[in-house]
């Protein structure tokens, strides 16, 4: 597949981290009428299968594009960072000691009173530590200097492990059920 | 006027000619054929005027087999040849068969291969042989009906199945010779079913109770998008459970040890439907049941049946609680909840339904028809009998795809109720010095140890160049396609060692047994199967000539220069040469080759078509993401 703009440019969106994500659902519906094979069924075999690879770029994209970590992951991949598959970085001990202590909450859940409130009691607090890192991310990745960009890949390096932790939460809670 | 030449009269398909498509809901109880008809979408009834066709197959010593009512009559008196829920075969290993025990009565065969085939007075057949006579039954009343060949068909499968299931489902329609537009899930039909009479936008919950499979999707429906969300189930649990629970009720209240007879067991679990059925409009059912030698009369109230089944009515209600999870939408965002399969009369289970969504139910299109009818509304679409519809179904897969690695661990590539047709690629590496081969495993399921997951395929890659462990980089690639079905790919990065398979699960069958079936279903002598192949390429031909003029009249001018142009006008016109001759081969590679000559021109036509759909926004927007 030869397709070279990148998601942002794929949805004619601004490569920023503030996207519109109404404007992005809706372009990405839009997008899946002109594209989708089920446009294409009654056509040839070349323009199936090339449809085929066309929505799922599409779908890659949307995917990427509508969660706020993958979008931040991604922004920083255009910039040469790849935090996502790096081995190990240095990290604030002060933010792993906190990271530690949310993971022995997570572990003792199950045998807390009533396992279901404090899982969702311990979503409610990762999200509160989401969302200022998402703000830092945000106003980093805008300043085109050096430092800026690492001060960003810091924050989307936290925001990775809190995203670990909120699918731990998920599977946990997947078991109760 | 070399356009003019092409589209010779009679040797394109005629655009204005309506195509024969229709909807099938292979069912596990009952199966139902459905077209759009004068822009309405109907089921279409057998010579007796019966709609439903039960998806039973009765194997007989001479002569082709008997399906659907004569067969279902015959099940108790010949259990063994005569095949009920064959759906829940599909797809199956012998591991799963074992699990079900002894509620199946049938001989099993060939127990060592992995895959379950039956024993049968006609010989040996597979589960997949017997969907396909079941859909050869439908396409033949259709075509009956409709008076011509069906261009094709869109087949429903419960959006749960994996993609074995999936896969032997699209077998069977190949061995039944039935082109398919589209696998489809069945609460996706159903939404279909009901949303476009009504253009609701919203979120949709469609609960699914068939007979042997459970489904809950989470749909968003926008302008005409169906979007599936989120969808969960059960593929082991369905209106049966119900029957077969009470039909368990019904043997301790008989006092019958167990041992029973298949005859017996049959028995039974006809009279346990047929009082399941009772209960919905009476409160109490009394019946004179005789059997194994003791004949008593039994008593049972509508309370008491909730009792029995309660337990499976609630693994239903944790599955949705789990699919809205899934999907991010709370219970209070829900707005319509369609209700599927004959199962949901059961009044205990609209109760329960209703109880947890908090909303009233959508119950007046007949449960048991509403898959099929959606079905049929879709396949008029992917025929391209309605060019300006709006309608488009963008599906999920329903379990998370990945790969082994060490450790018997599984490492998720796809996770579940990613929207497809997707590709993702990840890279591996040797693990041992001088590593030469690579054996990949192919899983699908949610659990972290291979062992708790579905083996769909494994295979090797060789000829890996010996380098020290961890140097070599090997990508593989899922690619899903709209249908849910995978093909897996893997790649050595440095010298280009590649190795792809269609996926087919582990126990399935392989393309070279579905082609020898094929050849032999075929009644006709080998001339005929020749003409056959002939008239296959020769559609092929035309669909992809056609498809080109249209092409060439759109965005000829625009995106291709004249020099362009008229090598692409040329190469068409070798493929025109070729198909008029007889020879099917070279009719095939000429379309290859003009597939592969026209590959730009239909890449500049997508991307063209993406600038358009953007366009009529803000310019300024889209030049600020560039």
């Amino acid at each position: 597949m030869d397709i070279k703009q990148n998601f942002f440019e794929f949805y004619g969106l601004p490569e920023v981290f503030d996207i519109d994500l109404g404007l992005l659902s809706q372009r990405h519906l839009e997008l899946q009428k002109k594209l989708h094979p089920d446009r294409f069924a009654h056509l040839s075999d070349q323009e199936r299968r090339l449809s085929a690879q066309y929505t799922a770029y599409l779908n890659e994209g949307y995917a990427t594009l509508r969660a706020s970590l993958l979008r931040a992951q991604y922004l920083l991949k255009l910039q040469g960072i790849d935090t996502h598959n790096e081995s190990s970085a240095p990290m604030d001990p002060a933010f792993l000691m906190q990271q530690m202590e949310l993971r022995e909450r997570l572990e003792d859940a199950p045998q807390h009173a009533d396992p279901e409130a404090e899982l969702a009691a311990l979503g409610e607090d990762v999200e509160q530590m989401m969302a200022p890192l998402q703000a830092e991310f945000c106003s980093q990745i805008t300043v085109p200097a050096e430092a800026s960009l690492h001060a960003a890949a810091a924050a989307v390096r936290k925001m990775q492990f809190l995203d670990k932790l909120r699918r731990e939460i998920e599977r946990l809670e997947d078991d109760l059920y | 006027m070399a356009l003019l030449q092409i589209a010779e009269p009679g040797q394109s398909p005629d655009p204005h000619k309506r195509k024969l498509a229709v909807g099938i809901d292979l069912g596990t109880t009952n199966s139902l054929v459905a077209t759009v008809r004068s822009g309405e979408s109907v089921t279409l009834p057998d010579e007796q005027g019966r709609h439903t066709l039960p998806s039973v197959v009765r194997y007989l010593a001479e002569g082709g087999p008997e399906v659907g009512h004569d067969a279902y009559a015959q099940a108790v008196a010949d259990p063994f040849n005569t095949i009920q829920s064959v759906k829940r075969l599909m797809g199956r290993g012998v591991a799963d068969i074992k699990k079900l025990g002894d509620e199946l009565p049938y001989r099993f065969e060939r127990l060592d291969e992995g895959m379950p085939y039956l024993s049968t007075a006609a010989g040996v057949k597979s589960p997949v042989e017997i969907s396909a006579d079941i859909l050869r039954t439908l396409q033949r009343r259709a075509e009956d009906s409709l008076g011509g060949e069906l261009t094709g068909a869109v087949i429903t499968v419960p959006a749960y199945f994996d993609d074995a299931q999936r896969q032997a489902t699209k077998d069977a329609a190949t061995l039944a010779g039935l082109k398919v537009l589209r696998l489809l899930s069945e609460p996706t039909a159903a939404a279909v079913a009901y949303g476009l009479d009504e253009a609701a936008e919203g979120v949709i919950a469609v609960y699914d109770l068939g007979g042997g499979t459970f489904d809950i999707s989470i749909l968003r429906l926008s302008k005409g998008v169906f979007e599936v969300m989120a969808t969960g189930g059960d593929s082991a649990l369905g209106g049966d459970d119900l029957d077969l629970a009470l039909a368990n009720w019904l043997v301790d209240q008989l006092g019958i040890a167990a041992g029973l007879g298949s005859a017996d067991a049959r028995y039974l679990t006809e009279q346990a439907r047929s009082i399941k059925e009772r209960l919905t409009d009476e409160p109490v059912v009394e019946t004179l049941l005789a059997v194994a030698g003791v004949e008593k009369r039994v008593c049972i109230d509508s309370d008491q049946f909730g009792e029995l089944i309660h337990d499976l009515v609630a693994r239903t209600i944790r599955a949705c609680r789990r699919a809205l999870k899934d999907a991010g939408v709370s219970v209070a965002q829900v707005q319509d909840i369609v209700m599927v399969g004959g199962s949901t009369r059961v009044p205990q289970v609209r109760e329960a339904v209703q109880q947890f969504f908090g909303k009233a139910l959508r119950i007046d299109i007949d449960p048991d028809r509403v898959v099929a009818l959606g079905a049929a509304l879709q396949a008029d679409v992917l025929a391209g009998n309605k060019p300006d519809s709006d309608m488009l179904l963008l599906d999920v897969i329903p379990l998370s795809l990945g790969l082994e690695i060490m450790g018997g661990l599984v490492e998720k590539l796809v996770p579940r109720n990613t929207a497809i047709p997707v590709a993702k690629a990840q890279e591996f590496t040797t693990y041992q010095d001088g590593q030469t081969a690579m054996a990949i495993h192919v899983l699908q399921g949610e659990r972290e140890l291979v062992d708790d997951c579905r083996s769909l395929a494994r295979f090797e890659l060789r000829g890996i160049p010996p380098m020290a462990a961890g140097a070599a980089k090997i990508r593989v690639t899922f690619q899903v396609d709209a249908d849910g079905l995978l093909n897996v790919e893997a790649k050595e990065l440095s010298t280009g060692v590649e190795s792809r398979i269609q996926v087919k699960p582990s126990y399935g069958l392989s393309d070279t047994e579905i082609e020898r079936m094929l050849k032999e279903s075929y009644s006709f002598a080998q001339e005929d199967l020749v003409l056959r192949n002939l008239r296959e390429q020769q559609v092929d031909a035309d669909r992809l000539l056609h498809s080109l003029e249209q092409a060439l009249i759109e965005d000829g001018a625009a995106l291709l220069t004249p020099a362009e142009r008229e090598v692409l006008q040329a190469a068409m016109m070798q493929l025109q040469e070729l198909r008029a001759g007889s020879d099917h081969r070279a009719i095939e590679s000429g379309v290859k080759a003009l597939a592969a000559a026209s590959d730009e021109f239909a890449s500049r036509r997508m991307d063209a078509s993406i600038q358009r759909a953007l366009q009529g926004h803000n310019i300024d927007e889209i030049e600020e993401g560039r």
